[in-house]
């Protein structure tokens, strides 16, 4: 399947009467990891809810290739193709590790399923040794792996990953940021990611968005971004 | 001795309703949050078809698919059209369309069949077993043998479908996650229907199952419900296989009480027990202690 671009047109959404996003506009091309930075409260969060139906869309437009996906509602957006890890949640605890994955496979063919559900097992040890027991048992940094490795089950055409590190261990960090690269490069998966630490995102980013209140103010190279000490220092704080 | 077996396999029998009663309303707890005080009433109405069409073709099976295929129809057809309007409303607007949803099914049932006590068939003999000349009594019936067998092998199925299949995955992810069940792409609209529609197949079954022993009357599945409710909560309200449990203790605690105590204390103490588990176990006997996450 060729890789998807995700376009973000002119957004407006939030919550209740007060927008949060102002007017937002990102495209990520296909097969490209979009670092989405920027304060706390800045957005990034209701951006990607906005994304994956969560939140309304009041203005503007979300497209996955030619298809729109304003205001279809987020179980048709996740069909499309769009897989969202939110941020430090996403885990059934009533379920087992397994049937959590499982939920993954749901989205893929029948055929797919079992070599899958392996690879995933290969790639998350953790999991593999501990996929009877009720994800309630998880620790968070394993829940947070165990919400990661779900989504990338389902094979998705975009990923949004909202500060996946978060919890993680450095290696464990280091780990799901090359598998991250290895989807994007062999199966052209595009990814949007939100993280606190800017520095590491954009080193594996090809572009970076910079969010202030709720409105995008710098899309660059994520080279050119992280070389911009002035806009470093004044949005990143690195 | 004698009178215990009798007392318990009688206890067996009676609980396996109150299970499938209570079983029909975990469904449909974990769902969508309603207690449906409708499930009873609508047990009462696909006895009702059930009967026409025994009545009109003389063939019992054939009333028995029709009511379970009716139950199933209008279990989905009521969360569609009454239970989803109201959701996202307080809490107390479901309560009150399902109290309404059962007066009004009773009313109709009143209107179209009237309101007289009508025998209902068994397909099988209500004769109790004897061992030599120890008296099994009527709980070791072959209609009650039937009864026992049809409730275990639904809850079975259920269980299979629960816990092995894509289906079964995708409900028991809505019903403890809505949101991530949603993220996952499961359509829980359609899984919540579904919900209800195999609840309201269990329940045409126990209405099915029961009628013979209450009569059919408007109102013959009141205290069934009541009682079927009261396993539900020993089982916790969420749990399938508690909802079959507390129904077979149910049963049994109240044949012996009715046997040992007196005919007319199992209506008291059923309700008595639905006090005490609601006051000291509210989250049912078999609870884990696992809380949920916030
Ligand atoms: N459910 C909600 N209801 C109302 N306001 C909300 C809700 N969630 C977030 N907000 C507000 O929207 C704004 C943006 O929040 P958002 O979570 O998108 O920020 P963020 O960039 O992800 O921040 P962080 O880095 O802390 O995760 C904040 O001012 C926040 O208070
Ligand atoms: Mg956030």
């Amino acid at each position: 399947m060729p890789a998807s671009s995700l376009a973000v047109t002119d957004v407006v959404a939030g919550y209740n009467s007060t927008p949060v996003l102002n007017g937002v506009s990102i495209t990520a091309r296909p097969a490209t990891i979009t670092a989405v930075l920027g304060a706390n409260g800045a957005g990034k969060t209701t951006l990607l809810r906005t994304i994956s139906g969560f939140v309304r869309t009041r203005g503007g437009q979300v497209r996955l290739d030619d298809v729109s996906l304003t205001r279809l509602a987020p179980d048709h957006i996740a069909r499309a193709g769009v897989a969202h890890v939110p941020e430090g949640q996403g885990v059934i605890t009533e379920l087992t590790v397994e049937e959590n994955l499982k939920l993954g496979l749901l989205l893929r063919r029948r055929a797919d399923r079992a070599a899958a559900l392996e690879d995933a097992y290969r790639k998350f040890s953790i999991l593999a040794d501990r996929r009877r027991r009720h994800a309630a048992t998880l620790s968070g940094g394993e829940r947070q792996m165990l919400v990661i490795a779900r989504a990338l089950l389902s094979a998705p055409r975009v990923l949004l990953l909202d500060e996946p590190s978060l919890g993680l261990a450095p290696k464990v960090v280091a780990q799901v940021m090359d598998l991250v690269r290895q989807l994007r490069d062999e199966s052209g998966l595009t990814v949007l990611l939100v993280e606190q630490n800017a520095r590491s995102a954009l080193s594996i980013a090809d572009q970076g968005v910079v969010l202030n209140l709720g409105k995008v103010v710098a899309t660059a190279a994520a080279g050119e971004l992280a070389a911009d000490v002035a806009l470093r220092r004044h949005y990143l704080g690195f | 001795m004698q009178e215990f077996v009798e007392f318990t396999l009688g206890g067996v029998s009676d609980g396996v309703i109150y299970a499938a009663i209570g079983l029909s309303l975990v469904l449909i707890w974990r769902a969508t949050r309603v207690l449906n005080y409708a499930q009873g009433g609508l047990a009462m109405f696909t006895s009702y078809i059930a009967l026409m069409v025994i009545n009109a073709t003389g063939n019992y099976w054939l009333g028995f698919v029709v009511a379970l295929a009716a139950g199933l129809v209008i279990g989905g057809v009521v969360e569609r059209v009454v239970i989803r309007p109201a959701a996202g409303k307080p809490h107390l607007n479901t309560v009150i369309v399902t109290i309404g949803l059962l007066i009004l099914v009773e009313g109709l049932a009143g209107i179209i069949y009237g309101s007289k006590n009508r025998s209902f068939p068994t397909p099988y003999s209500i004769v109790g077993a004897k061992i030599g000349s120890f008296d099994l009594g009527e709980g070791a019936s072959p209609s009650a043998i039937f009864t026992a067998v049809a409730v275990l092998a639904a809850a079975g199925l259920l269980a299979v479908l629960f816990r092995y299949t894509p289906v079964g995955l995708r409900m028991r992810a809505s019903a403890f996650s809505g949101t991530v069940a949603q993220l996952m792409g499961v359509r829980v609209g359609r899984i919540t229907t579904l919900g209800w529609a195999l609840a309201g197949l269990i329940g045409a079954l126990a209405g099915m199952l029961v009628t013979p022993q209450t009569f059919l009357y408007p109102n013959s599945m009141d205290s069934i419900f009541v009682l079927g409710f009261t396993a539900a909560v020993i089982g916790g309200l969420d749990s399938p296989g508690g909802a079959i449990v507390g129904g077979l203790i149910l049963g049994v605690l109240l044949n012996y009480v009715t046997g040992y105590v007196g005919s007319n204390l199992p209506e008291l103490a059923g309700l008595a027990l639905l006090i005490l588990v609601l006051m000291f176990r509210p989250s049912g006997l078999f609870a884990s202690t696992a809380t949920r996450q916030v």
